[in-house]
């Protein structure tokens, strides 16, 4: 077993622990962070039902950045879209019987991994071409769009220009996934695009990549606008009401 | 007193105003005066700036991020794309890029990142994290009282971002380390001493509403009530102070008394709580909010009222219809057939609907109306039961009662409407630059149908709004008597007597 195998195997271990530790711990800070007051940005739904099919909207068709400007939808879209598509296109890593309509989207995949990376580097040209958005970013905004088109010109070059032994790579990740560590093909641009991934795994539950998460938790987008049919109290409020003092 | 400054040009061809280029730190001196001792301390703040101003600022943030989902949310999830940064009427007016809804939050995310993430911490300024320094509590200062928290960048964020709720939670943490803002906690104390923003003792109360009494009856030959402290009234009308005396507000509440009037629904102001304002949300104190919003309920309790019923006040009716029930509930004494709160406009509206008044369009003759939607009426609250009726309801009042209503352009009103620049507690002279130029959006869109539907008059239904606007039409070359209340326009067209004595 190569020293390489061992210190990818290690690296994505790691690199998963901390996503999903990372995750969780953030996803249940703002579940136990309760909301006080009722701030749906109206006109809202008024029953919850309707407050979840507008947080569903937000999360599949980016209704308010709709609203806000095209030009930036368009290219958010085609990124996370394409990134949607090229994450289901990799679930063929992970599963031994790849099942058919994994199979059929296979060439979809493609596509979407040059949709991503379009998306992508316009999303880059727009952080230096417009000023406001210029003023706005930090170098980590774009070192984040860097890594992914690298993520995503790495393996658009495995794809297309010099590809590697994808049986193997599958069969790497199907041993981790039994805590067995099978050898990875040792390939320059493969090697690039899993130190990569890794990289993105773990700075992911302390970047901006939360507004993933966030965006379930937004107050102004998940109240139902009930307030005078509901009282809603947080549980820190609780006490408040004794204080009135008649 | 303030320097001069240039009021913002219009631009008639857009209805949006164009982008302007970046000017940064060209609104760096717009400050508003910081609070006394006086009237920091009756509300258990800190006198002046206290001296471990920098632990006690993150001690309160960490408890807000900890008591305030929407900041917490709000401080990781921002990715700086930007639809917002185009959105703020302030930054519209001045083209100081902090005056970006974005860059507005990121005074603060970035003090956050530092203390609060290890991404700050490790990183710094790669991923935008600076310590707290007096520089940078003296730039929240200046910049989050230049947040009117209007909402409408919450609109356009992919993720519902509110900056109000930023600008909230700096003033908060403002006022604990002793730099509060004269105007909201001179005000605050006042309603705490004497029961209204203006000041307006008890007496001076009942001599207003007397004289009212006499003059509607000269006007109009009936005898239409202005009641104060009247136990067993059906209506505790709660109503921004201003409607007791200031033009063209107090048009508006001889207005709602001839509503009332001629439905035959007895009514009554509360001595004790003659303020539908509550300024506790500007600096966004719960503690306060909840202290202010008792008033009203201490006052429907000693009244023995069945109903609650507010006056045009867009602030006013936020803190009303979505927090009353919170802060003041449960209104189980109440009369169950109507909701708690009711807005005046939900009152006539459906006196018109179902004939109890009736209204002649010729009493306003001549007069073209277009309307302001008031920011809190339309981003954070409702009016009757299905969404967007605080835009259908009060133009369908308006329509009734004048001959001609013309909407300002799309992107200017209902969800997107501009804030008159005056919200959020900076209505005071010392900040009239940013009032200014902050109201350029409104008044372009105002100008665009004034000049192109011979529009007349633009009815508000915030207190607020009616007097931001009378100080800054004038700036834009317009006539400050061009506001009205929407009860005004009801005042001047309801037929009294016609269907009841
Ligand atoms: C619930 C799932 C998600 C939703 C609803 C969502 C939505 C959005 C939206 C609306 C934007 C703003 C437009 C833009 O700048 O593209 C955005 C930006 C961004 N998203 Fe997501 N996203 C999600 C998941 C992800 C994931 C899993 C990643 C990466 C692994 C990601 C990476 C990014 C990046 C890097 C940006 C900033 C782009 C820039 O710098 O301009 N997003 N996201
Ligand atoms: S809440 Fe209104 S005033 Fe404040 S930043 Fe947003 S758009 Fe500007
Ligand atoms: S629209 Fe929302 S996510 Fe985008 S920059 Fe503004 S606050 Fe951040």
């Amino acid at each position: 077993m190569s020293a390489i195998s061992i210190a990818y195997a290690a690296l994505f271990y790691l690199a998963a622990l901390v996503l999903v530790v990372g995750l969780v711990s953030k996803i249940a800070q703002y579940w136990r962070t309760p909301a006080p007051l009722k701030i749906a940005t109206t006109p809202a739904p008024m029953t919850r039902t309707g407050a979840a099919f507008r947080v569903a909207r937000e999360v599949t068709l980016f209704e308010s950045l709709f609203k806000g400007e095209k030009l930036l939808w368009v290219l958010a879209v085609l990124f996370h879209a394409g990134l949607l598509l090229v994450v289901v296109r990799h679930l063929r890593y992970f599963i031994a019987d790849v099942p058919t309509l994994l199979v059929l989207i296979q060439p979809i995949g493609v596509y979407a991994g040059f949709a991503m990376v379009a998306g992508l580097a316009g999303l880059l040209a727009r952080r230096f071409l417009n000023p406001r958005v210029r003023y706005i970013t930090n170098p980590s905004d774009i070192a984040m769009l860097v890594l992914l088109i690298a993520i995503g010109v790495s393996g658009l070059f495995m794809k297309f220009v010099l590809p590697t032994d994808i049986l193997a790579v599958k069969a790497f990740f199907l041993g981790l996934m039994r805590f067995s560590i099978q050898p990875l093909p040792v390939h320059p641009g493969l090697l690039i695009h899993l130190g990569l991934v890794a990289a993105l795994m773990i700075v992911f539950p302390f970047s901006k990549l939360l507004h993933a998460p966030g965006v379930f938790f937004s107050p102004t987008r998940n109240q139902a606008d009930d307030p005078r049919e509901r009282r809603h109290v947080a549980p820190w409020a609780a006490g408040y009401d004794a204080k009135r003092g008649f | 007193m303030a320097a001069k400054f240039d009021t913002p040009p219009l631009n008639l061809d857009h209805d949006v105003p164009d982008n302007p280029a970046l000017t940064p730190d060209s609104m760096a001196h717009s400050r508003p005066f910081l609070a006394k001792p006086e009237h920091q301390e009756p509300l258990g703040f800190p006198g002046t700036l206290v001296d471990d101003w920098h632990d006690k600022a993150i001690g309160k943030m960490g408890e807000l991020l900890g008591k305030y989902r929407s900041l917490q949310v709000y401080m990781d999830s921002c990715v700086k794309c930007g639809a917002c940064s185009d959105k703020c009427h302030y930054f519209l007016g001045t083209g100081d890029p902090k005056n970006m809804p974005v860059a507005r939050q990121d005074l603060m995310r970035s003090v956050y990142r530092k203390y609060f993430t290890p991404a700050g911490k490790l990183f710094g300024s790669f991923v935008g994290a600076r310590e707290l320094t007096q520089d940078v509590l003296d730039e929240w200062y200046t910049y989050y009282h230049q947040c009117s928290q209007c909402r409408r960048c919450s609109v356009f964020c992919p993720y519902g971002i509110d900056t109000a709720e930023i600008s909230m939670a700096a003033r908060e943490i403002l006022d604990h380390v002793g730099m509060g803002q004269k105007y909201c906690n001179e005000i605050i104390t006042k309603v705490h001493k004497i029961g209204n923003n203006l000041g307006l003792p008890e007496r001076a109360l009942a001599d207003t509403m007397e004289g009212l009494e006499e003059d509607t009856l000269d006007d109009t030959g009936h005898d239409i009530k202005f009641p104060v402290d009247v136990e067993g009234a059906e209506v505790l009308l709660v109503t921004p102070s201003a409607d007791f005396f200031a033009e063209p507000h107090v048009d508006g509440l001889i207005g709602y008394a001839k509503v009332f009037h001629q439905l035959g629904i007895s009514w009554t102001v509360s001595s004790e709580a003659s303020e539908a304002a509550n300024f506790g949300m500007f600096i966004g104190s719960y503690d306060q909010m909840h202290k202010i919003a008792n008033r009203i309920r201490k006052a429907a309790l000693d009244l023995k009222v069945k109903r609650i019923v507010f006056g045009e006040c867009g602030h006013a009716w936020r803190v009303a219809y979505s927090f009353l029930n919170t802060y003041a509930g449960p209104w189980d004494f109440l009369d169950p057939r109507y909701p708690v709160p009711q807005h005046i406009l939900e009152v006539t509206y459906g006196a018109i609907k179902n004939g109890g008044i009736r209204l002649d369009k010729d009493a306003n003759a001549g007069m073209v109306l277009t309307m302001h939607d008031s920011c809190n009426v339309a981003r954070a609250s409702r009016m009757g039961d299905f969404p967007g009726g605080q835009f259908v309801i009060p133009r369908e009042v308006i329509k009734a009662s004048v001959p001609k209503f013309v909407d300002m352009a799309e992107d200017t009103i209902f969800e997107k409407t501009f804030c008159c620049g005056g919200g959020g507690g900076l209505l005071t002279d010392d900040l009239m630059e940013i009032r200014v130029k902050g109201a350029m959006p409104r008044m372009n869109a105002l100008k665009q149908v004034v000049e192109q539907h011979g529009v007349t008059h633009m009815a508000a239904i915030c207190a607020i709004c009616k007097s931001q606007f009378t100080k800054v039409l004038p700036y834009y070359g317009m006539d400050m008597n061009m506001i009205v209340s929407v009860h005004q326009l009801v005042s001047n067209a309801i037929q009294l007597g016609t269907n009841k004595s």
